[in-house]
């Protein structure tokens, strides 16, 4: 089949490789239907995330058809349309059955190493290194799917484009909002206006928010956060913990969220060179500008809630603020198990329609093309959607 | 899931370490001084006399220090590195009586540097002989992971040895005979075959499981697994100790640890894998690591692409 492959840093390329099989009882094999590069397989084009391989099968965002299951799958039968969320998730063990599946303690084969890294390891994603699992993503005609029982979501007659968000993006911005306990009258700040933050947005004004503030570079991406009810600060035009401030009559926003991650930029040039040489030197995996900024100007006694990917260690975490004003961090891989059913249901019954981030639509073949596109933030890229 | 320290020594192997380190920090504070001001130091010894001999026998003494500071430190062959120390500090004494006899020397700062020698001497031996093993190479590792399932199934699927190989990524297979005894077959460094049986020393049902080797194994051996309920409703949790002597003794060890053989870390992932088949059945596999989890062979991961 073909696949699209990273073969080093700033390199994918579509590939032929073999078709998957059956490995575990539990597994299903599906025929990949819609397929979309996401944010943080950016962070992998940029060589990020360690312990890639030339030859890794990327992608998490996926959708399609089951054309297989193995003998231990009794719900799902062949030609039945599912979602796949990105975290591989068992459904029995201790994470599993308290909802945590971000977390699942049975699916990545390769947890001693992320065990040197993170302390204790996460959950197996697909298409996302070999410290989470090392099992080959959905930028592809078909893929392996562990825990199809568990996983995989039956979708019916909705159409790709509105589902297939389902996936993680959607997910993933609404348990931003929900780590934030976002509800009516909060007003909430979120860092980054890419296809998360859109859905962060989103969720915030669907837990009824009184107000979203979005904040980004790109004139595109803040347009489309405003069609969403938020309103929008550009970082390179103003001071964004001051302006924030005085929007909120000084106190600043009762929620932050952070959408960005480890390769955040600043508007201030010494200030972003000096975290990039850090960075670049090994001192520092991650750029924290947004996870400072947001720590600052987060309300007395608010809450910080971060879904933008973090890989390792950052410095000058501001944790004289944190501590004295009595905030609180929330942060993870989604949970996607937990908030497609409900999602699932929103969408149903038309109180959002996901596929309002889609701005280019691909053939697999054409997957190099829309890294660059995406990485480059060129021609308006919010969101690349492949095809196989 | 944690790990406890595992390594050629002595369950006191953290002092000795801490020893270890301290001595070489000592030693290249010491060496580093001799190089940069022989004088000054050879006169702290008691040495009056003061000419070129005299700081080119005591710079070469510094550089002698330097060596065995770094050589610790490097974390190869410590014990061997400690053991050089203990030769050292014989040239060192040997150096100071030399001293002692000349008409230059200050009876007094000689005593105190060989007193001082003399001190040195000591923690040096006994770091040394704890770190070279007297205990034969006893190889130790300990790990623990919780398992979703009530103490007694946990139990259970542990105490029928057969299913061990299932899990235990070294054993080949577990037979047990109507005498209680088992025959036990595993891989050992390089792809060698090694045997024993062994008996149950200790079975308390839903608490503890521990048995050894009997006369004549390959490799021998003593472990125990430990299970209670973990708190909160959580399943049970699985601890086990393991201690064998490695084939070859501290040499095979060290040849094992080459080959990339962590005893810790294989214990760690063996239990991982036992949770997967508590309770899942089976061992999972992704296409980077086929045979499941196995951190040793993460040098050897496949590229995550389907496997033909």
């Amino acid at each position: 089949m073909r696949a699209n492959c990273w073969t080093g840093k700033r390199s994918v390329e579509v590939r032929d490789v073999p078709d998957p099989t059956i490995l575990n009882r539990r597994d299903a094999i599906v025929e990949i239907s819609s397929t979309a590069i996401c944010g943080s397989d950016l962070h992998l084009y940029n060589g990020f995330i360690p312990t890639m391989r030339d030859g890794d099968v990327l992608g998490h965002e996926f959708m399609g058809e089951v054309v297989e299951v193995g003998r231990g799958v009794e719900n799902l039968s062949v030609g039945d349309r599912v979602v796949v969320p990105f975290p591989i998730a068992c459904g029995v063990c201790g994470a599993c059955e308290r909802g945590m599946t971000a977390l699942c303690e049975n699916s990545n084969p390769n947890a001693g190493i992320a065990e040197k890294l993170m302390g204790h390891s996460p959950a197996a994603l697909f298409g996302y290194s070999h410290m989470l699992g090392g099992y080959p993503g959905g930028q592809a005609e078909y893929a392996r799917v562990p825990f199809a029982d568990f996983g995989a979501l039956k979708v019916d007659d909705l159409p790709d484009d509105k589902v297939l968000f389902l996936s993680d993006i959607f997910p993933t911005g609404y348990m931003g909002a929900d780590m934030a306990e976002v509800g009516p009258g909060d007003v909430v700040a979120v860092w980054g206006a890419g296809p998360v933050g859109q859905f962060a947005i989103a969720s915030c004004f669907l837990r009824g928010a009184e107000r979203v503030i979005a904040i980004d570079r790109f004139d595109y991406r803040l347009r489309l956060a405003e069609q969403t009810g938020a309103e929008t600060l550009d970082y390179e035009q103003v001071s964004v913990p001051e302006a924030l401030t005085e929007m909120t009559g000084g106190r600043g926003p009762d929620k932050c969220i952070d959408a960005v991650g480890m390769e955040a930029h600043h508007a201030a040039g010494a200030l972003h060179a000096y975290d990039r040489a850090k960075q670049a030197t090994g001192l520092e995996t991650d750029r924290p500008h947004v996870l400072r900024e947001a720590v600052m100007s987060c309300a007395n006694g608010g809450i910080v809630s971060v879904i933008g990917v973090y890989g390792g260690f950052t410095d000058k975490f501001p944790m004289g603020s944190f501590m004295n004003r009595y905030l609180t961090m929330r942060a993870g891989q989604c949970h996607v198990h937990r908030y497609m059913p409900r999602l699932l249901e929103h969408v149903g019954n038309g109180d959002i329609d996901p596929s309002f981030v889609v701005t280019h639509r691909m053939s697999l073949d054409d997957a190099p093309t829309g890294y660059r596109t995406f990485l480059e933030k060129v021609d308006g890229c919010e969101k690349v959607v492949l095809t196989p | 899931m944690t790990a406890g320290r595992s390594g050629d020594g002595a369950p006191g192997r953290n002092l000795t370490s801490d020893l270890a380190t301290g001595l070489a920090v000592f030693s290249l504070a010491l060496g580093t001084a001799e190089l940069a001001v022989p004088a000054a130091v050879a006169r702290l010894a008691g040495v009056r006399e003061q000419g070129p001999a005299v700081r080119a026998v005591t710079a070469f003494l510094g550089a002698r220090e330097v060596a065995h500071g770094a050589g610790i430190l490097s974390g190869r062959g410590t014990a061997a590195w400690v053991w050089s120390r203990v030769a050292g500090d014989a040239l060192d004494i040997a150096a100071l009586g030399a001293v002692a006899r000349t008409k230059g020397a200050a009876p007094t700062r000689v005593a105190l540097a060989l007193a001082a020698l003399a001190g040195v001497t000591v923690a040096d031996v006994v770091t040394a002989r704890a770190l070279s093993g007297h205990r034969g190479g006893e190889c130790r590792a300990t790990a623990a992971v919780t398992v979703n399932r009530p103490r007694s199934e946990v139990y259970r699927h542990w105490r029928d040895l057969e299913h061990l190989p299932e899990f235990m990524a070294h054993l080949r297979s577990v037979r047990t005979d109507a005498s209680g005894r088992s025959h036990w077959e595993a891989t050992g460094p390089a792809g060698t075959t090694l045997c024993w049986d062994a008996e149950v020393v200790a079975d308390r049902e839903g608490e503890v499981i521990s048995w050894r080797s009997v006369e004549g194994a390959d490799v021998e051996n003593t472990g125990s697994v430990r299970f209670r309920d973990a708190p909160g409703d959580r399943g049970t949790e699985v601890g086990v100790d393991l201690r064998y002597r490695a084939p070859g003794g501290h040499a095979g060890a060290a040849v094992a640890k080459l080959l990339g053989e962590h005893p810790d870390q294989q214990l760690r992932d063996d239990l991982r894998r036992f949770k997967q088949v508590v309770e899942l059945g089976e061992v999972v596999r992704s296409e980077g690591s086929p045979v499941g989890q196995s951190t040793r062979r993460r040098l050897a991961q496949r590229p995550a692409q389907p496997i033909t």
